[in-house]
């Protein structure tokens, strides 16, 4: 066997997958990064080795009151000014390189440095901003697409409080042990492994996709994507991932920061469901939920998805209308998980109070307890 | 035999049942079953597989004679195009069980996902059953064209769901849908329609459920103890006039 001499090419039928797995401490209990590895490593043979990534919440609480913005550089001069707009845009706390640790497994990965920052005071913030009622929030998110739309080869990772997103072209655990995410803990976390269809294998166009402390990661197509993006573009979002999941993190965002809707009613919009079963509605339910599909119109998501999307509150899970990517659901104690396969959850939780699988277009929201973090 | 599949890559765990079955093997047990895909898949013999533990997808596709028995859950892609033999899996099973399946049997003990039995078909003898005992998802027999696909909504988790999902039997055009008590008949596609049952049909009914009952040490009168419905298709060709009309 040993002296067999390896193929450079694998011939048999590639298994075309994306896997995604998520898991919540709803008390807020501090879980390592070992576990989320062995859950998303089970699935290893639904993604190819172009992508994968993890969101961790909980990680910074030394810094929990400033944004940490994670920022991956694919070149010298992209890192010069981008460290000159911070600069000039934010008051930084605290900066440093990402450790990472050298792995056969990783090839020319470009610089990862993270910067603890809060806004400038209106007085001090340049541009419209301040005669907008511009919040904190909403200077963040202009800078972030500033600085993905403008610098080349700077791409904000994640930009959310107290979490952070680690991602990259190669197999999820490969990129653990790149990022060393054995070494954080957090009370959510989510991982993906990515089977690129449509868009490339890019570092940035792994997932998960981020903004402020949203995150989402992805198994499917989103068909809609040209009319998701012209209307997030309405709203100042900016994609430049080239890859359609990246409209969904700004849709939460203008959704549920912006608009004030709730994650249920988010997810509705997201995932609206058909005409025909409206019709079939109680009244105040079906008025509803056509308010919903006439006002978010642009906002549905066409096309087969599962996906997680988590922030600093909680986790929720969410598939297309008619279920066309798999997402199983389970309990235990006070941890809720998420996953493409049953056997994922399994591994890291052998004995669950209840699995289940949720139905097409009903978010699964699990949320972090009142009054914890 | 036992194997013991902790952590074994479902590669060389399937060639070493397919070694086992080469090998003459009556009953391979597998122990710490967790995620593999394609466990069964293509064997032509009838031995019994044991799982204990959640096989991963891809359970008994093209499966010819074998006998399958998992002690847990099970996920999606039961038993694509399966020709003959069994899966018994006493727990709940995922979506796309029985796809294109032609023969043999799925009996599955809970609740079952969506597009359960889709595109099933039969051919003179060969005959594929399949029996969920718990509630269903949509598109319940989407596609069907043969076979026999039964529903029990008895044994589920969630009392609260429904038995059965929105467009059921969506474009079948053959074989027969059993339900053990009402359907929500705004929730069937229009190429179906909901029968009673003949005594011919109970007969064959009640034989395939005493089989059921045998493999989960069930008691077939609390089953048969609320009445059934049959759904079949209303036309053979329900897509005859999509694209231009057809010739009467």
């Amino acid at each position: 066997m040993m002296n067999k001499r390896k193929s450079t090419h694998y011939f048999q039928k590639d298994i075309s997958n994306c896997g995604l797995t998520g898991l919540i401490s709803k008390t807020g209990q501090m879980v390592e990064g070992s576990v989320i590895i062995k859950s998303i490593t089970l699935m290893h043979d639904r993604g190819n080795g172009l992508g994968g990534g993890f969101a961790a919440y909980g990680i910074y609480p030394d810094y929990k009151e400033f944004f940490a913005l994670h920022l991956m550089y694919q070149t010298q001069p992209a890192l010069q000014l981008t460290e000159e707009y911070l600069g000039q845009n934010f008051a930084i706390e605290q900066e440093e390189d990402i450790p990472t640790r050298q792995s056969p497994a990783i090839s020319n990965p470009p610089t990862f440095k993270r910067y603890f920052v809060k806004t400038l005071p209106v007085t001090k913030s340049k541009g419209a901003g301040k005669f907008k009622k511009f919040t904190e929030e909403d200077e963040v998110v202009r800078h972030v697409m500033q600085i993905n739309h403008g610098i080349e080869g700077a791409f904000v990772v994640s930009s959310g409080k107290n979490m952070g997103a680690f991602k990259g072209v190669g197999y999820p655990e490969e990129l653990a042990e790149f990022f060393r995410l054995e070494e954080y803990k957090g009370y959510i976390w989510t991982a993906h492994n990515r089977f690129p269809t449509n868009t490339p294998g890019w570092w940035g166009g792994a997932h998960p996709f981020t903004l402020l402390d949203w995150s989402i990661v992805h198994n499917g197509e989103i068909s809609s994507y040209g009319i998701n993006k012209r209307y997030l573009e309405m709203y100042g979002y900016l994609c430049t991932m080239l890859t359609d999941t990246e409209v969904v993190a700004y849709m939460l965002d203008l959704l549920i920061r912006k608009h004030g809707l709730t994650p249920e009613l988010a997810s509705l919009a997201l995932a609206s469901p058909f005409w025909d079963n409206i019709d079939r509605m109680p009244t105040e339910e079906r008025e509803l939920m056509t308010a919903i599909r006439q006002v978010y119109g642009s906002a549905l998501l066409n096309g087969p998805f599962a996906i997680l999307f988590a922030s600093n509150e909680g986790l929720v899970g969410l598939n297309d209308r008619v279920k066309l990517r798999p997402l199983v659901c389970a309990e235990k104690g006070d941890f809720v998980y998420m996953a493409s396969e049953e056997a994922a959850i399994r591994e890291i939780c052998s004995a669950p109070d209840r699995v289940w699988a949720p139905r097409g277009g009903e978010p699964v929201i699990a949320r972090l307890n009142k009054g914890v973090m | 035999m036992k194997i013991n599949a902790k952590g074994v890559y479902y590669r060389d765990l399937n060639e070493r049942v397919r070694a086992a079955v080469d090998g003459g093997a009556e009953n391979i047990d597998l122990a710490n079953v967790n995620g593999q895909y394609y466990i069964g898949d293509g064997i032509n013999r009838p031995v019994t597989i044991t799982i204990q533990g959640v096989p991963g997808n891809d359970l008994a596709a093209f499966m010819n004679g074998a006998t399958i028995i998992v002690k847990d859950n099970a996920q999606d892609n039961i038993g694509n195009t399966m020709n003959a033999g069994k899966v018994i899996v006493h727990g709940h099973a995922g979506d796309v069980l029985g796809y294109g399946m032609r023969g043999g049997k799925l009996h599955i003990l809970k609740d079952v996902g969506y597009r359960v039995g889709i595109h099933m078909k039969s051919f003179r003898d060969n005959k594929p059953i399949l029996i969920a005992g718990g509630k269903a998802g949509d598109f319940f027999g989407e596609y069907m064209a043969g076979g026999v696909l039964i529903l029990l909504g008895m044994f589920s988790d969630d009392q609260a769901k429904p038995k059965h999902g929105f467009r059921f039997g969506t474009g079948m055009h053959g074989g027969v849908i059993y339900v053990r008590g009402p359907v929500d008949e705004s929730k069937l596609a229009r190429e179906v329609g909901v029968f009673e049952l003949t005594l011919e049909d109970r007969k064959e009914l009640e034989e395939y459920l005493r089989d059921y009952c045998k493999d989960f040490k069930l008691d077939l009168k609390e089953i048969l103890k609320e009445k059934f419905i049959k759904i079949i298709p209303k036309s053979s060709r329900p897509y005859g006039n999509m694209y231009c009309p057809m010739p009467k």
